[in-house]
């Protein structure tokens, strides 16, 4: 039976994270507001209106670009990409097309090292957004809110390098986490600020020659992505394999149904006749401005993963969980800043176990936390140099979210000041022994885990601050007396 | 160079434009008279003549990103064929 494999490249849009649209000093905040409240004569195509380009747009567009690798082309060139709908005011859409900003760039997955290819990036306006009824309410015809009309989008155009579903999901999760470490994207994809189509053939494992591709719409979240290329690839090889032909067309992704259908093909293929847009220039790339993205350029992702499992001793695993997120990275280095050398990791911990669980409690961002880097730094030092105890560190944590202290001062104040002085921790092992002469016994006996029950007893004792450290040292000591 | 009436209708249906038959032959022959026009310009020699998308040499001036709310949205509502509160209204569109 023949083998088959898929081929899938992915054309992704992020909306670019400016203040105004593209061509117009309308807010991009519109989204979930009153609708049409971010229109002017520009994005409705009012006539004798011009556009005028963005300069942070082009900004955020280089830096993504760079990001990804890319190379800037010296002069891009915006064209008209010519259709009718109702959510297009002007009929057609200011796009790139033969001429974009940037080609030739490339993407390295988390996962495995596999490197994507990137076509291309280009700028063009985002439509608007059409309505059919309003809740229960029937119209005798569709609404149109223009507040999305004309915010900047970049598409990102995928090589077809892509072979599964799951190096979908990793490409578009290392693209979404690029665009945010250079601040080139929001990429929330529940406000559509970030959506993907994806090109799907099949071949026979190790052919040449590219199947005949379907384009797959409607695909909004990583899992949707994943499951209809997976489902899409079937369906082809399902096709091919009953002796029948893979159409070139447009397919829905339903994901109730987790299935793929086609849309009604339209009579005539697109012809979108796109020409240079005459009300707009060429785009030169600015010298300067490029060299100061450069120079600007953060470390990404992957080389900051490298960097601290390298310098700071940080499994892959906490690595990648602190990188995920430029913000808490950066609180992360500082808190480790803060915290003497050795307790990088106690610093990761704290991160990963107290503060991201209450960040996503509460949906905060990291920049937001009511916890400075440096008091997470010393929480760390004190719990490193044995002063408290893990639990004590809990407990100081949750009194640091609630009330922003030093832990040096919450931890006199609440006196969970772990014990170390040996004269106590020796009364209270001394007890302890005399209450359970069968562990002591069984302990002396050679079964070490008796030592637990024993060790549990001074805890008690202590009212949980005995250092256990000490405290197991002290217990081997007195039984074998 | 002929423009032959099955252009004609194409370029009117991508244009969506309802052109009669005699239309259709009057605008063919138009347009084959402007194509034969412009097809002059192809005797001249541009082999050293660097290819442009743009004829007054200006480029891109980007503006800052000041958001500049438009005052009078009402009147870009009015300004449509129809509205509904907020909203333009356009014939029914079934995808």
């Amino acid at each position: 039976m023949t083998k088959y494999e898929m081929v899938v490249g992915l054309e992704v849009h992020c909306q670019l994270a400016t203040r105004t649209k593209l061509f117009c000093g309308c807010g991009t905040d519109g989204y979930g507001e009153t609708p049409n409240s971010r229109i002017c004569p520009v994005c409705t195509a009012q006539p004798g209106s011009l556009p005028v380009l963005n300069a942070k747009a082009v900004e955020l567009a280089f830096r993504a670009a760079l990001a990804l690798e890319c190379r800037l082309n010296p002069v891009s060139v915006f064209a008209r990409k010519n259709y009718f709908y109702p959510d297009l005011p002007k009929a057609y859409q200011i796009s790139q097309y033969d001429k974009p900003f940037s080609e030739h760039g490339r993407l390295r997955l988390s996962e495995g090292g596999k490197t994507v290819g990137i076509t291309r990036i280009h700028l063009e306006e985002d439509a608007g957004k059409l309505l059919h009824d309003l809740g229960a309410l029937k119209i005798d015809g569709s609404l149109v809110d223009l507040n999305r009309a004309g915010v900047p989008l970049i598409e990102i155009v995928s090589e077809p390098d892509i072979r599964t579903g799951d190096e979908a999901h990793a490409y578009l999760a290392a693209l979404k986490e690029v665009l945010q470490y250079v601040g080139a994207s929001r990429c929330d994809m529940e406000k559509g600020e970030m959506r993907c189509d994806a090109n799907v053939s099949v071949r026979p494992e190790g052919a040449q020659r590219f199947g005949t591709r379907a384009e797959i719409k409607n695909l909004n979240s990583f899992k949707n992505v994943k499951d209809a290329i997976d489902h899409e690839f079937h369906r082809q090889v399902a096709v091919v394999e009953s002796g029948g032909r893979v159409v070139q067309e447009t397919r829905l992704w339903d994901a109730a149904k987790g299935e793929t259908r086609s849309m009604r093909s339209k009579e005539d293929a697109h012809d979108y006749r796109y020409f240079p847009d005459p009300d707009l220039p060429p785009l030169v790339a600015d010298e300067s401005l490029v060299a100061r993205l450069k120079a600007e350029m953060p470390e990404l992702p992957a080389a900051r993963r490298a960097r601290l499992t390298a310098q700071l001793g940080l499994t892959a695993y906490d690595a990648e969980v602190l990188t995920g997120d430029r913000a808490l990275a950066d609180f992360f280095e500082t808190a480790a800043a803060a915290a003497p050398k050795g307790a990088a990791k106690t610093v990761a911990n704290l991160l990963s176990t107290e503060m991201l669980a209450r960040l996503n409690a509460e949906s905060l961002p990291p920049s937001q936390a009511p916890i400075a880097p440096e008091h997470l730094g010393r929480l760390a030092g004190l719990v490193v140099a044995g002063t408290l105890s893990s639990k004590g560190a809990k407990d100081v944590f949750a009194r640091m979210w609630q009330t922003r202290k030093d832990p040096v001062e919450l931890v006199s104040e609440l006196g969970l000041a772990q014990v170390s002085d040996d004269g106590a921790l020796r009364e209270w092992v001394r007890q302890a022994v005399a209450s359970n002469p069968k562990a002591a016994a069984d302990l002396k006996g050679g079964k070490d885990a008796a030592i637990g029950s024993l060790v549990g007893a001074v805890m008690k004792l202590s009212g949980g601050k005995a250092n256990p450290a000490a405290v197991r040292g002290l217990i081997k000591e007195a039984v074998q007396s | 160079m002929s423009v032959t009436e099955a252009d004609v209708r194409r370029i009117a249906k991508l244009a969506r434009l309802r052109l009669s038959d005699d239309e259709v032959s009057r605008y063919g022959g138009q347009l084959s008279k402007i194509l034969e026009a412009m097809a002059e310009l192809g005797a001249l020699d541009t082999s050293g003549v660097p290819a442009t998308s743009s004829v007054t040499g200006a480029v891109n001036e980007p503006r800052a990103d000041e958001p500049r709310p438009f005052p009078d949205r009402e009147r870009l509502l009015d300004n449509a064929p129809e509205r509904e509160g907020p909203y333009f209204k356009v014939r029914k569109v079934l995808e």
